[in-house]
């Protein structure tokens, strides 16, 4: 079997057997744990096989490009793939600590797997109206994972998440109509050669517009972020942490292939406005961290302020800035899915994450502390961890493209992060909690957390063979011919 | 052996990172064993010392363990004989201060962690001092600002502690982003981010179109960091840490740091007049504000914090001048401060940890109880004050022989603040380290002092004295170190006696100056205490500043309101279409005589309902005109040949209409929900946004597509994938995958409906 379906295979078939297997707990959790790991092996196999050999590409059902779906896989795809499959093993790893085998009973592990499948649909697709199923599946799984718990809080934000995606799922679908109907096509590669050389009109920046609205909802930018921080700090940590890390990357992913393929020859007021939008997320975002009070909401708009960095590639068109924004992203990855995953550490001993509500762990927990130290100061960019092998790769990106002002914000907002986060280490870790614990920690929960700590130490390793592999993705992205000659006059078909 | 001694550097340098896993082992063991960790730094200190012999010898080496050398990031280090001396410095005075610790932590159960983190310090102070790498030195610089903050924030249950902490994270960690700045902007403009590259080609930056950016940002991160004015306020609050970690971090190395930078960057962008001049003005200010409050305080630590901002700004000031002579004085000048001032921070901790407190008007006749403490203590303030015979008096001597000398019209004023400062600082140097042991009354210890605690200090004062009697045991070392700023600087003669001189003149006016000082230091005191400038301020305003404008922003942008969220979503699709739309031309409108009645009349089912929905007051009649809508929708499909989604599209109308009744039957009427005037703002942007997406409608009507999909899959349908019914095909074969997707969306939302009923039901029982 083609390696570049099992990606999309193994959830499927894992949330079925879920659906159809005993509702114990346990039964749950190894089965949907064993899923995560078979996830993240033919991740792993699909990435190897590409770096290898080149992009990969199944023609779904044998149907020639562009009358099928196409499946498809360069470095980006495949390395974010990889990702998602990390995300879903530290996830699933984590209800081994027993936090809610109500709702794990309930449904919770197929619905994380479905959600894991869309995920990896929108990386692995090269289809426009596919990805746009593939954002149905998503949204569809994220809110009931969401609606499962019902506070009146948590209903509300479950609300206000499903109506605003739902504008940017309608503006998708407007911008699928109007680009299937002026273009007769759905598949990138073959939508690249058709706006090829072509002079962007009315008609394809309209197009263009739409799918940035769209897109940018998706993926939080300013100043379309409203619902990310109206929701995000309400699921459980462990829902809290499959959505930050992954569900705004894919907003983030879809706009660097749209504009990557589609509107390659945008005019450069596209650019600008797409660099003006980076640099007001980045700022907006990590302004607006400054005065929440609770350890989510912090995290939150950290998010945000991070996705503008990880759009700064996108702008500037450069291979270097690709590259940055791609290390950025799997950096980013990483840590705030760690981070969510601490919160989880809180919720479980005082209930809540309020900042006021929080301490004490640097003296009773070294351990715990220790292990959260990485990624919180990852986030803030401390060297030698990952957060500044990202900035020093975006600085020198943004340097080398003569975008000041993009640098000096990217360097303000560091300072901005460094300040976030030293009030959040200080407010959880450092000062007395007011209260004593409620409640004991199993400490099952901390082997996630500490593998995506270490996982982090790795980026900082492993930085010349990942910023080398970003190089070569974003080679990939900014000179597409390889990329549209595989899916057009590659794969099997008929 | 100079092979060897080569090739180690890199593993020496990160030693201590490696380390870290023993040290916290043996770090929360009893003090006689924990001492043993002062060992590593020793050793380091004699291997430093080698590798100082053979630079002098042979020229600087360098080696490299490479690390990311495609981002320009690669673990190389360059020894000099600059860095040498700083690296000496760090490792001597580190093994001093471990020692120290072992003690003072003395059956604490963070002695582990403690130490740890001060071996981390260390490693990252030897990296930011022997890096040749540009970007692997600004690493270092942050890694050490962030040990700092967890060595400032150790006592974190203070809540000054951790403001203090967190202030020197952000005022230090602004400037490592002005350095990382400066660094990749270096390393475009020359080529090259290697140090011993630049520094080998003779590279300044100079005429490039970056460089007046260059030098400010490296300033700027040398002066946050060597707590040069306006930003120093970070380094009194510091003091809340350990006193080891002032002796150690907040003295003898880490604010030393900018220096070491100034020096470092001299040759490739400094020697023009906005560096120099810069460089000497801020030096000056902040040698003369130091001084000045340093006389005004009580708290022993806070007199020591402000007497070493003033005499880091000294070192700045004639780092600032650059002569040959002015530089050979500010490395000697800092010498022998990393040397008395950690003694006298060490005097102090150890005060405060036998006695209890460390208010010098509280202090008094200790000398009989600690005998060996007050001679550690006289010996440091000697040096300080410049005494004759004393590494300090050494250093004094230059550093008014380089103004003497030089300094353009702004000399004479120098000299003048450098006196002023000398003298207050004498003044300091004794209340610090000889008003506790001087008169008698105060508080008495309960015990003798451990032998641990007292003979670090002595021996950093009595290295002071060794180094003035016999100033031939490092003129060789401060020689090539010089020459490390300078160039090929002719070598440097230390010497105790210059003869009848000026500069001599000047010692004696000081000392004098000293005295009198010191006597009527509590009036002294109390005139000056009054007189201060909140420089903190600054800080504490941006912080406030940046609190409103993020409460601001939050109330501007994520009110929390729906309604208004959707509203602007809207707003700015409709707003980014718009645009285009008005600055390219619309498309042309189509004959409005092509259209059929039967189309007019589905249309003006679709916009009649939406229109009665949005004014009904009922939901049951807003739930049925949106089924017009629908209706309208499903019309338009069938009379534009798609029946089977025109039957789907009439079912699921009739469906949703049948279950909003359902479910609203009991809840019929909703009350005005907006007033006019909001009620007029919608409307116009819902016409403005449906007419915006109709009007981008017409390019599709415009563009003459070519149908290939409708060609291929009418073609194949039935030879391929022997299907006869094209949708069907296209659902279940050319486009199964959407269908799985579509598929699976049901499920789940099946699955979430089963789900929330069933947990429902769990919850109840």
């Amino acid at each position: 079997m083609n390696r570049l379906v099992l990606p999309l295979v193994i959830p499927l078939l894992t949330a079925i057997i879920l659906l159809f297997a005993p509702r114990k707990a346990l039964w749950q959790r190894w089965i949907s744990f064993a899923g995560s790991i078979g996830l993240l092996a033919a991740a792993i196999a699909l990435f190897l096989r590409i770096e290898r050999d080149g992009i990969a590409v199944l023609q779904a059902g044998g149907w020639r490009a562009p009358f099928g779906i196409t499946l498809v896989a360069d470095l980006l795809a495949a390395m974010l793939v990889v990702a998602a499959g990390i995300v879903a093993v530290a996830v699933t790893a984590t209800s081994f600590a027993g936090v809610d085998p109500k709702r794990e009973a309930s449904g919770y592990h197929p619905l994380l797997h479905v959600l894991f499948m869309g995920v990896c649909g929108a990386f692995l697709t090269g289809d426009l109206f596919n990805l746009y199923v593939w954002f149905e599946v998503m949204l569809v799984a994220s809110f009931v994972l969401m609606a499962l718990h019902r506070t009146r809080g948590q209903l509300e934000a479950a609300f206000k998440y499903v109506t605003l995606n739902l504008i940017a799922s309608s503006v998708f679908l407007t911008a699928l109509g109007l680009l299937y109907g002026g273009t007769g096509t759905l598949n990138l590669a073959d939508l690249s050669t058709v706006f090829r050389g072509r002079e962007m009109g009315a008609f394809e920046l309209v197009l263009a517009m739409l799918f940035f609205s769209a897109f940018g909802i998706k993926a939080a930018l300013f100043p379309l972020f409203f619902w990310l921080p109206a929701s995000y700090h309400t699921p459980p940590a462990a829902v809290g942490a499959v959505f930050a890390g992954l569900l705004t990357k894919v907003g983030i992913y879809s706009l660097i292939r749209i504009f990557t393929l589609l509107f390659r020859d945008a005019p450069p007021g596209v650019y600008t406005l797409l660099l003006g939008q980076a640099l007001c997320t980045m700022i907006v975002g990590l302004v607006g961290a400054l005065a929440q009070r609770d350890f989510r909401r912090v995290l939150s708009f950290n998010l945000i302020g991070h996705l503008g960095y990880t759009s700064v590639g996108l702008a500037l068109v450069t291979p270097a800035a690709m590259a940055g924004s791609i290390l950025y992203i799997l950096h980013h990855i990483l840590v705030i899915t760690n981070l969510y995953l601490v919160s989880g550490i809180f919720l479980r001993l005082r209930r809540t994450t309020q900042l006021a509500e929080l301490g004490s762990m640097y003296r009773e927990r070294p351990l715990a502390a220790a292990l959260a130290l990485i990624p919180v100061f990852s986030l803030a960019g401390v060297p030698p961890l990952s957060g500044f092998v990202g900035k020093v790769a975006l600085l020198r990106a943004t340097l080398e493209a003569s975008a000041y002002w993009t640098s000096a914000a990217i360097l303000v907002v560091g300072v901005l992060t460094l300040l976030s986060m030293g009030r959040l280490w200080e407010a959880s870790f450092w000062k007395p909690a007011p209260n004593p614990e409620k409640a004991p920690l199993n400490r099952v929960i901390l082997l996630p957390i500490a593998g995506l700590s270490a996982a982090t130490l790795a980026i900082t390793f492993a930085a010349e063979p990942l910023f080398t592999l970003a190089l070569r993705a974003g080679e990939q992205l900014l000179r597409p011919e390889a990329y549209i000659e595989a899916v057009l006059y590659g794969g099997a078909r008929r | 052996m100079r092979i060897a001694l080569n090739a180690m550097l890199p593993l020496i340098v990160l030693s201590p990172f490696f380390l870290l896993p023993l040290v916290v082992r043996l770090g929360k063991q009893r003090a006689q064993w924990a001492a043993l960790l002062a060992l590593w730094p020793a050793v380091l200190a004699v291997y430093f010392g080698a590798l100082m012999r053979q630079v002098g010898q042979a020229g600087p080496v360098q080696a490299s363990l490479g690390w990311a050398a495609s981002l320009g990031l690669e673990l190389s280090f360059y020894a000099d004989g600059l860095s040498l001396l700083f690296a000496l410095l760090i490792s001597g005075v580190g093994s001093l201060i471990v020692l120290f610790s072992s003690r003072y932590f003395d059956q604490d159960p963070r002695a582990g962690r403690f130490q740890a983190i001060l071996f981390a310090f260390m490693g990252s102070m030897l990296g930011l001092v022997l890096a040749d790498n540009l970007l692997a030195l600004v690493a270092f610089w942050e890694l050490t600002g962030f040990t700092s903050y967890l060595l400032i924030g150790f006592e974190h249950e203070r809540a000054e502690a951790r403001s203090a902490a967190l202030q020197a994270l952000i005022v230090t960690g602004a400037g490592g982003m002005a350095l990382l700045a400066a660094g990749v902007l270096i390393g475009q403009a020359a080529g090259s981010f290697n140090l011993s590259a630049l520094l080998a080609r003779g590279v300044r930056l100079e005429d490039a179109a970056s460089y007046p950016f260059v030098a400010v940002l490296v300033l700027l991160a040398a002066f946050t960091k060597s707590a040069q004015t306006p930003f120093h306020f970070w380094l009194p609050n510091a003091m809340t840490a350990p006193t080891p970690v002032s002796a150690y971090l907040h003295s003898a190395t880490m604010v030393k740091a900018g220096l070491y930078l100034v020096a470092r960057m001299t040759p490739l962008v400094g020697e023009t007049p906005l560096w120099n001049g810069l460089v000497t003005a801020v030096g000056a200010i902040t040698m003369a504000i130091g001084a000045w409050r340093s006389v005004a305080e009580t708290d022993l630590k806070r007199v020591l914090a402000y007497s070493t901002v003033s005499a880091l700004g000294l070192i700045m000031m004639l780092l600032g001048v650059g002569t040959e002579a002015a530089v050979a004085g500010a490395l000697v000048y800092l010498s022998a401060h990393a040397g008395y001032k950690g003694g006298l921070f060490l005097v102090a901790g150890t005060l405060e940890h036998e006695v209890g407190t460390r208010n010098v008007t509280e202090l008094s006749g200790l000398r009989r109880s600690m005998p060996v403490l007050a001679v550690a203590g006289l010996l440091a303030a000697c040096s300080m004050a410049g005494i004759p015979l004393f590494l300090g008096f050494t250093g004094k001597e230059l550093l008014y022989d380089s103004l003497l000398g030089a300094g353009g019209g702004w000399g004479p004023l120098l000299l003048l603040a450098a006196v002023g400062a000398s003298a207050l600082m004498g003044a300091a140097a004794f209340i610090a380290g000889w008003s506790p042991f001087a008169g008698s009354g105060g508080p008495a210890p309960e015990h003798k002092v451990p032998a641990a605690l007292a003979a670090p200090p002595l021996i950093m004062a009595a290295a002071g004295l060794a180094a003035g009697i016999w100033p031939g045991a490092i003129d060789g070392v401060i020689g090539l170190a010089v020459s490390g700023v300078l160039g090929d600087a002719p070598p440097v003669r230390l010497s105790l006696w210059h003869g009848l001189t000026p500069v001599l003149g000047l010692s004696l006016l000081t000392l004098a100056l000293v005295a009198v000082l010191f006597r009527w230091r509590i009036g002294v005191r109390r005139r000056i205490e009054p007189l201060r400038m909140d420089f903190e301020r600054g800080y504490t305003l941006a912080l406030r500043g940046l609190d409103a404008l993020s409460a601001w922003s939050l109330r501007a942008l994520q009110g929390g309101s729906l309604r208004a969220y959707v509203l602007v979503l809207i707003m700015i699709v409709g707003g980014l279409v718009l645009t285009v739309l008005i600055s390219q031309g619309l498309p042309g409108f189509p004959d409005v005589m092509d259209v059929q009645p039967q189309e007019a009349a589905a249309a003006l089912l679709i916009v009649g309902g939406a229109i009665s929905a949005a004014r009904s007051k009922s939901i049951i009649t807003a739930v049925l005109s949106l089924g017009l809508t629908g209706y309208g929708v499903g019309l338009t499909f069938l009379l534009f040949g798609a029946p089977d989604l025109a039957m789907t599209q009439f079912s699921v109308e009739t469906l949703t209409a049948v279950i909003f009744v359902l479910v609203f039957y009991h809840h019929r009427s909703v009350g005005p929900m907006s007033t006019w005037p909001i009620r007029l703002r919608d409307s116009l942007m819902a016409v403005l946004f449906g007419g915006s997406i109709a009007a981008v409608l017409l390019f599709v009507g415009a563009a003459d597509t070519p149908l290939r999909l409708s060609g291929y899959f009418a073609e194949n349908a039935l030879p391929l994938a022997h299907g006869r019914n094209i949708v069907n095909v296209i659902l279940v074969d050319f486009r199964a995958l959407d269908t799985m997707g579509e598929i699976t969306v049901l499920s789940t939302a099946a699955l979430g409906v089963f789900a929330v009923l069933r947990l429902g039901r769990d919850m109840k029982s």
